[in-house]
């Protein structure tokens, strides 16, 4: 839109209507944001049951991104490669934690890992038990972001295109050389927003945790949780904490992206991959 | 001529869906004999076995109206109604909720109490855990759910415990009673502290085990007639009807208790 | 022996043979879709067809077929592969591209760039070693990609269409220095470049629809083609026939020429002669006896000081002035005229 960048002028319906999308997504977060009793607001959002949520939300979050991280990664290869058996129809399905509505992934969870659950009686054999603790939190919120980041990741990979590591295989790379200093530099940029993406997911993550894990100030009871908790008994403290909620993610997401462009290796590859791949 | 013909096209197609939008955002429109008058009913979601049944007795006994019924938590009601949403009719599941409406929305009158409602303990059919008594429930190893205080069942959750004295260390504190009710009839929790009504209301899934303590905290249900209806005098006669000996029946057949 | 390849690749159609000698370049021709690809990632190990065997040096590199189930994978066999597109990792330095090779055979960090900056010497880029692939340009990015195939040391290398993507300043210097590393080490090269076979291949095989149709020494299939392909690139016709005792019975008719000694009346043959050769009227001349066919042009284009007309798979030269007075344009009908003693009549199997 913007007379910098090179590229052909859209139509003007075109930027018409994403200026419709634009307002449609930033007047309610205005509107919210009008909605601040801004003399309360700091002791709103310092009171211990919302730093207690704020900070379990974090943690948990960080680590079901690691998680997401270390299962995602070799899932989206192996989706990309065409690798996998009956993949037509192994997509759709590792994709589902996206359509399904949180709470029956939460009634799904607790059917698998719960008490009475598929894994569950084993896990409780083992001394295990899942149920309404902070790893009930991350596996809920792990199951709802991966496919974020599997999505993202995998789209990245198939673009990127498998010559370079035709060619590193020739230069006699074995597969785990062309994996870690080929193929993964290359999507590194996907990988990072698909993190991201997945990070945001597990933050604002609240029906499969709410059916699956339950609701405990330290434990269990994350920002959304509080948030919707607060609001039965005072409406403020949940806009405050939803402002909170809102600048946590524009944070972690800005800082990504500040990172990205602070190095220079980084830097090259993006202007590489807008201007498209050498011909 | 075609771009203009395929933009025309366009155009008509967004319309149709904005028009198809519209339409199912308000449910009024677009629908064939339609009767002559409505009565919009907001209630307390525990609410919605039995209003639904008083509200069919209601259109047969005044035919050519029509109930409209939104349940949801009390205090969302009453956060909806306090932004202006339009109703007739406002029933509550606790009289704090109904306070706000009726400073802020205001009511016709004053609110009439119709019903009661007290916990009890909710336990999975096969009771695991082997819990007769409150005090059961205090015992270590006892996984116990029960709602936060901040929504109503959690603030009697913990009026009973203080008028038993009885000290509870629940592994999670739910955002309403049918988190609670899930965590118990899944099997996640041995128990949970819920209303007589909601084990009513579930059916099989779980056992209710009563106890003595639960008078403590008597949760009254007001109804009344918001300043705001269009149609008053329909609004006073849905309101007579559920505080009358019919509602009265049909309320206590769901495990209500009497106002 | 340095290579012996021979596959069969039922999906693509494809049934190649391919032979390269000890410090051998073979050049690869044949129209798009051939299978010169396939060949080259066959080779390479990048692409497993049916069934069929290869050996390089006398080691294995596949044996596909009923029982044999051998597959070298492609960063074993010590093949290189150089393509139209550089390639080059866009995250590594133009260095580490070209130590990619000896870091992936194990060599220690700096062993590899001293490796690595012999190699960039030797393809004149030393300067470029701190750069970026994104800041290179076209024949630079070429000659760097050389470098990072030469720096694995392979035994042997394959080049497809190495030049295509260079422009006419680039493509020349590019020549040149592939002609200098090529010498005295195996390698195939695919192209379309009559250049690229005339300078750097010792031997020259024609694919089409998947087959070799012809191969030999460059200047023998350069000037004795036995393919259209073949003749196309050498710039002259040529047509298909069964050799007679007068000439070749081609078509509807009967070219006469000089019928080569190693022919046979009855064999399948080909009869081939110079664009410069022929004649070209508008209606048949009476006279001598002489080869005459009648055409319709598809197509007039410059060539050199003179004009190229095309008709079909026949072309004549004429002076701009002749085609002027003539008329010439596509669709219009002509006569194509050539003295028989302008005709070499060959041995020659007709294409598939």
């Amino acid at each position: 839109m913007s007379a910098g960048h090179q590229g052909h002028a859209l139509p003007g319906w075109v930027t018409a209507a994403a200026a419709v999308g634009t307002g449609f997504v930033l007047l309610p977060l205005a509107a919210m944001v009008l909605r601040i009793d801004w003399p309360r607001f700091v002791p709103l959002v310092t009171s211990d049951s919302s730093l207690a949520a704020l900070g379990l939300s974090l943690r948990t979050s960080a680590v079901s991104t690691l998680l997401c991280v270390v299962l995602g990664v070799p899932m989206a290869l192996a989706l990309a490669r065409d690798t996998v058996p009956g993949q037509r129809l192994l997509r759709p399905l590792v994709l589902l934690p996206l359509v399904l509505p949180p709470v029956v992934g939460g009634i799904a969870l607790l059917y698998t890992f719960g008490r009475r659950g598929l894994l569950g009686q084993s896990l409780d054999l083992l001394g295990v038990q899942v149920a309404f603790s902070t790893a009930a939190v991350v596996i809920a919120q792990t199951f709802v972001a991966m496919p974020f980041l599997v999505v993202s990741l995998e789209g990245t990979l198939r673009t990127s295109g498998q010559r370079f590591e035709a060619v590193a295989a020739t230069l006699g790379a074995r597969p785990g050389t062309v994996l870690s200093r080929v193929t993964l530099p290359l999507v590194l940029p996907g990988l990072v927003s698909g993190a991201m993406l997945s990070f945001a997911r597990a933050l604002g993550e609240f029906g499969a945790t709410l059916t699956f894990a339950g609701s405990l100030q330290g434990s269990t009871r994350t920002l959304p949780l509080e948030i919707y908790l607060q609001r039965e008994t005072d409406p403020d403290a949940a806009v405050a904490l939803s402002l909170v909620l809102v600048a946590v993610a524009v944070g972690v997401v800005g800082v990504a992206h500040g990172r990205r462009g602070g190095s220079a290796r980084l830097r090259t590859l993006l202007s590489w991959s807008r201007a498209g791949a050498p011909r | 001529m075609t771009g203009r013909r395929a933009r025309a096209a366009a155009a008509a197609v967004a319309a149709g869906l904005l028009a198809g939008l519209l339409s199912a955002c308000s449910p009024a429109a677009g629908q064939a004999g339609e009767p002559s008058r409505t009565v919009t009913v907001f209630a307390a979601a525990s609410l919605k076995k039995t209003f639904t049944e008083l509200a069919h007795r209601f259109e047969t006994a005044h035919p050519g109206t029509s109930v409209k019924l939104s349940f949801a938590g009390s205090s969302e009601l009453a956060a909806q109604l306090n932004e202006g949403a339009p109703a007739d009719v406002f029933a509550s599941a606790d009289q704090a909720n109904m306070a706000k409406v009726e400073a802020s929305a205001g009511v016709e009158g004053k609110p009439v109490v119709f019903a009661s409602n007290v916990l009890t303990i909710a336990v999975p059919p096969a009771n695991p855990a082997h819990v007769t008594s409150l005090a059961d429930l205090a015992r270590p190893g006892t996984k116990v759910v029960v709602c936060a205080s901040q929504v109503p069942c959690g603030a009697a959750a913990r009026t009973v415990e203080r008028a038993a004295g009885v000290a509870l260390h629940p592994v999670s504190e739910e955002l309403s009673v049918t988190d609670v009710l899930g965590k118990v009839s899944s099997g996640e929790a041995d128990a949970g502290l819920v209303y007589v009504t909601d084990t009513k209301a579930a059916g099989g899934t779980v056992r209710s085990v009563s106890f003595d303590a639960s008078s403590a905290a008597r949760n009254l249900y007001p109804i009344a007639a918001l300043r705001s209806s269009a149609d008053k005098a329909l609004a006073a006669e849905f309101v007579a009807l559920v505080a009358g000996a019919e509602g009265r029946k049909v309320l206590g057949d769901a495990g209500f208790g009497a106002p | 022996m340095s290579l012996q390849v021979s596959f069969v690749d039922d999906a693509r159609g494809t049934d190649l043979q391919l032979d390269v000698a000890d410090s051998e370049t073979v050049a690869v021709l044949g129209p798009n879709g051939a299978g010169k690809s396939t060949l080259l990632n066959v080779i390479a190990g990048l692409h497993r067809p049916a069934s069929g065997s290869g050996r390089l040096d006398g080691e294995t590199l596949f044996d596909l077929g009923d029982r044999a189930r051998t597959w070298v994978p492609a960063q074993d066999r010590r093949v290189g592969l150089l393509s139209q597109d550089a390639l080059l990792f866009p995250h590594l330095s133009v260095l580490e591209n070209v130590a990619f090779g000896p870091r992936s055979a194990g060599a220690g960090r700096s062993e590899a760039r001293r490796r690595a900056s012999h190699w960039l010497e030797q393809v004149e880029a030393l300067d470029l070693a701190g750069r970026r692939p994104g800041q290179l340009s076209g024949g630079q990015a070429q000659r760097i990609a050389v470098a990072r195939a030469l720096a694995a040391e392979p035994r042997l290398l394959l080049l497809d269409e190495p030049l295509a993507a260079l422009d006419q300043s680039a493509a020349p210097l590019v020549r040149r220095l592939l002609k200098r590393v090529l010498e005295g080490r195996p390698s195939v090269i695919v192209t379309h470049d009559v250049m690229d076979a005339l300078v750097l291949a010792d031997r020259i095989v024609v694919v089409e629809g998947g087959r070799v149709v012809e191969q030999g020494t460059t200047d023998a299939v350069l000037e004795r083609p036995r393919s259209r392909f073949a003749a196309g690139m050498a710039g002259l016709n040529l047509l298909h026939g069964r050799i007679t005792d007068v000439g070749l019975a081609a078509g509807s008719g009967t070219v006469s020429g000089s019928i080569d000694a190693t022919a046979a009346a009855g064999d399948d043959g080909v009869a081939v002669f110079r664009p410069a050769d022929v004649a070209v009227y508008t209606q048949a001349p009476a006279g001598s006896p002489r080869n005459t066919f009648h055409v319709t042009v598809t197509d007039v284009e410059p060539h050199g000081d003179q004009l190229r007309v095309r008709a079909g798979d026949l072309a004549a030269d004429v002076t701009p002035a002749a085609a002027a007075e003539l008329e010439l344009a596509p669709g219009t009908p002509a006569v194509f005229v050539v003295k028989a003693a302008a005709v070499t009549i060959y041995p020659g199997k007709p294409a598939h």
